[in-house]
């Protein structure tokens, strides 16, 4: 029998214990991952989004059986990742991005050829997919380089062939794109897609802090922060939250460097969320606002605070709207010293 | 690649994942050992750094005897030294596999997401260091015979008492190797270097260069227990014939009795190193560590 989902986590939890220089007696409690409840149906490129700390490479690593968790429990394709490892790791394969990891006197050749060992496929097979997969992402004349001779990109490239080669019928795929410059990152996207679209079967589960990206790739997505998930949906709908508002951006004069700025904004009745961004010349707010009317209220706030309009401009949502909103700050803001974790 | 290919295409390794695992780590441990840009080096690592260090054992014998190399007694403490040139190669090349993986080519995460037999996959590694052990320790002996006059030849060694003793003891170092890397599982870049400590500091109880009998008896428990003091009675044994009286510890034992003991050794090892490496691995998933990076 089917399992119900290709990922079920239930009130996940991961706590590190993070011990003092010098004395045992130090230890911190950082909450990586904290209630994270989710449901990935087989067939979905699911995406999780959040920063730096939010838990996304903690859940990744739980559910790849290199970390356990502290609480709750967790499930891939019906199989539970603390008992089930070998099972689990037949099925899955991890790619994350910016890795500069190898072994660098092998070739690229070589390197995956001992992968494909790994997994259980005979030389042939490897190797036909070895060449088919570089032939894919643009490298198969580099077959026979060594590792240690690839740039940043070509080492991407290799990492993303190695996460495909076994046929998996789940792949992890952790910032996928990170390093890379943009045609190679478009040329992973569409891979990604294309890959899916043939196997529809499989199921991907990808991580990003690339709101693009999770908007163009994802059927659906979690927004993640500091351990929780906060909201769980399709891009769209995730979106359509948001409709009802009005999101402007705004170009004003310099407000200065006062820490309570957005906070003077936000107290304006109708102001749901505001970010700030200091430019060279300018300041950049990012609006959301109750209704449209209450644009007017935040100019003459403006005013009155000696700021001059440069310019204005009414769009739709997007998912970074809708992550400040949930998250009450820009993704881009690096918390990770405040909520622990490792790189994710 | 391509004998390697034949050998793991056969039908045995691809059902068998703790073989394939093993084999495949046996060819990428070969070539990260056998990657010497300059075969100048590889001479100097695996030739003249064991000839040099047995060197200065036989200038302290020379000194201390007044030059009687001839006297058996040097020919079982020069095979006793010449034999521990594997002991090291052996324990260090499995032990140091977690590190290297995990700092140096920073692989672990990649490797222990695939459903390779872990187990296996750091014996596999450890096959290319233990081969160099074995070049090494051939040269050593040929050494001793041509420039020592060691009464070795090949007609009078008992090949199958020295082929069986050396797998077990090649075994079973290799499951100390293993614990001991199972345990860097949880610890620091720092500790890099114990494997090589166990090993030197476990050259005091093996019985290379001094009988167990000499050592405080609250110690010798230590070498009876070692499978390399039972190792290196039985391949000396093999080598040159019935113990020396100067290393009686073990002359009331025939060949059998110690082959039975250092084979129920390596027995209980390969179990012991089992369940510490499944331990290890569990432990370090629950404190989080498994994938640390520790270069600092």
């Amino acid at each position: 029998m089917q399992p119900d989902y290709a990922i079920e986590t239930k009130d996940l939890g991961r706590i590190y214990k993070i011990r003092g220089p010098k004395h045992k007696g130090d230890a911190k409690e950082l909450i990586a991952l904290n209630g994270a409840t989710l449901q990935v149906e087989r067939g979905e490129l699911f995406g999780l989004l959040g920063p730096n700390g939010a838990g996304k490479t903690t859940l990744i690593k739980i559910l790849s059986t290199l970390l356990l968790p502290t609480s709750g429990s967790a499930f891939v394709e019906g199989m539970d990742v603390t008992r089930d490892v070998q099972e689990i790791r037949r099925r899955i394969t991890v790619v994350s991005g910016g890795e500069t990891s190898g072994y660098g006197l092998l070739t690229i050749e070589e390197n995956l050829w001992m992968f494909a060992r790994f997994y259980g496929l005979d030389s042939a097979t490897a190797r036909r997919r070895i060449d088919d997969l570089l032939n894919v992402v643009g490298i198969l004349d580099r077959k026979r380089t060594k590792i240690s001779d690839l740039s940043t990109g070509l080492r991407q490239k290799m990492n993303f062939v190695r996460g495909f080669i076994s046929d998996p019928s789940m792949v992890f795929l952790d910032e996928p794109t990170l390093g890379l410059d943009v045609t190679a990152a478009r040329e992973v996207r569409n891979f990604v897609k294309e890959w899916l679209r043939n196997n529809t079967s499989r199921t991907i589960l990808l991580t990003t802090h690339y709101m693009a990206e999770a908007d163009e790739l994802c059927d659906r997505l979690a927004i993640v922060d500091r351990g929780r998930v906060l909201a769980c949906d399709t891009p769209e709908n995730l979106k359509r939250r948001l409709q009802r508002e009005a999101v402007f951006n705004l170009k004003v004069g310099r407000l200065g460097h006062k820490p309570d700025k957005s906070a003077m904004i936000e107290s304006i009745s109708g102001v749901q969320q505001v970010t700030v961004s200091e430019q060279n010349d300018h300041t950049e707010l990012n609006l959301i606002l109750a209704e449209e009317s209450v644009l007017g209220s935040v100019l003459s706030h403006l005013t009155q605070r000696g700021s001059n309009l440069i310019s204005l401009e009414k769009r739709e949502p997007t998912l970074e709207d809708v992550f400040i909103q949930l998250v009450g700050r820009r993704l881009d803001e690096d918390t990770s010293h405040t909520t622990g974790g490792d790189n994710g | 690649m391509s004998m390697m290919q034949r050998v793991m295409d056969t039908p045995l390794v691809r059902r068998s994942n703790a073989l394939r695992s093993f084999l495949t780590a046996a060819w990428l441990g070969w070539q990260i050992e056998s990657n010497w840009a300059d075969p100048f080096l590889f001479a100097v690592y695996s030739i003249a750094r064991p000839v040099g260090s047995i060197l200065i054992l036989v200038m302290m014998y020379t000194v201390i005897t007044n030059g009687a190399t001839q006297e058996p007694i040097f020919a079982y403490i020069y095979l006793g030294n010449a034999l521990y040139i594997l002991v090291g190669q052996v324990i260090s090349g499995v032990s140091w596999v977690i590190i290297d993986d995990r700092e140096h080519y920073r692989t672990l995460r990649q490797l222990h997401t695939t459903p390779m037999n872990g187990y296996f996959y750091l014996m596999g590694r450890g096959v290319a260091r233990m081969l160099v052990g074995l070049v090494s320790l051939v040269i050593t002996i040929g050494f001793g015979v041509i420039a020592f006059r060691l009464p070795i030849t090949l007609a009078g060694i008992n090949w199958p008492l020295f082929i069986a003793s050396t797998v077990l003891g090649i075994i079973s170092l290799a499951t100390i190797g293993l614990i001991i890397g199972s345990i860097t599982l949880m610890l620091a870049r720092h500790f890099w270097s114990v494997g090589d400590a166990i090993s030197g500091a476990l050259y005091l109880f093996s019985g290379a260069i001094f009988p167990l009998d000499i050592l405080p008896a609250v110690l010798r428990p230590v070498g009876f227990i070692f499978p390399v003091t039972y190792w290196l009675e039985l391949a000396r044994r093999a080598l040159l014939g019935p113990s020396h009286p100067t290393f009686p510890t073990l002359a009331a034992y025939s060949n059998e009795h110690l082959l039975l003991i250092l084979a129920v050794i390596s027995a209980v090892l390969v179990g012991f190193s089992g369940y510490i490496y499944n331990r290890a691995l569990h432990l370090a998933k629950e404190r989080g560590v498994f994938d640390m990076e520790t270069s600092h």
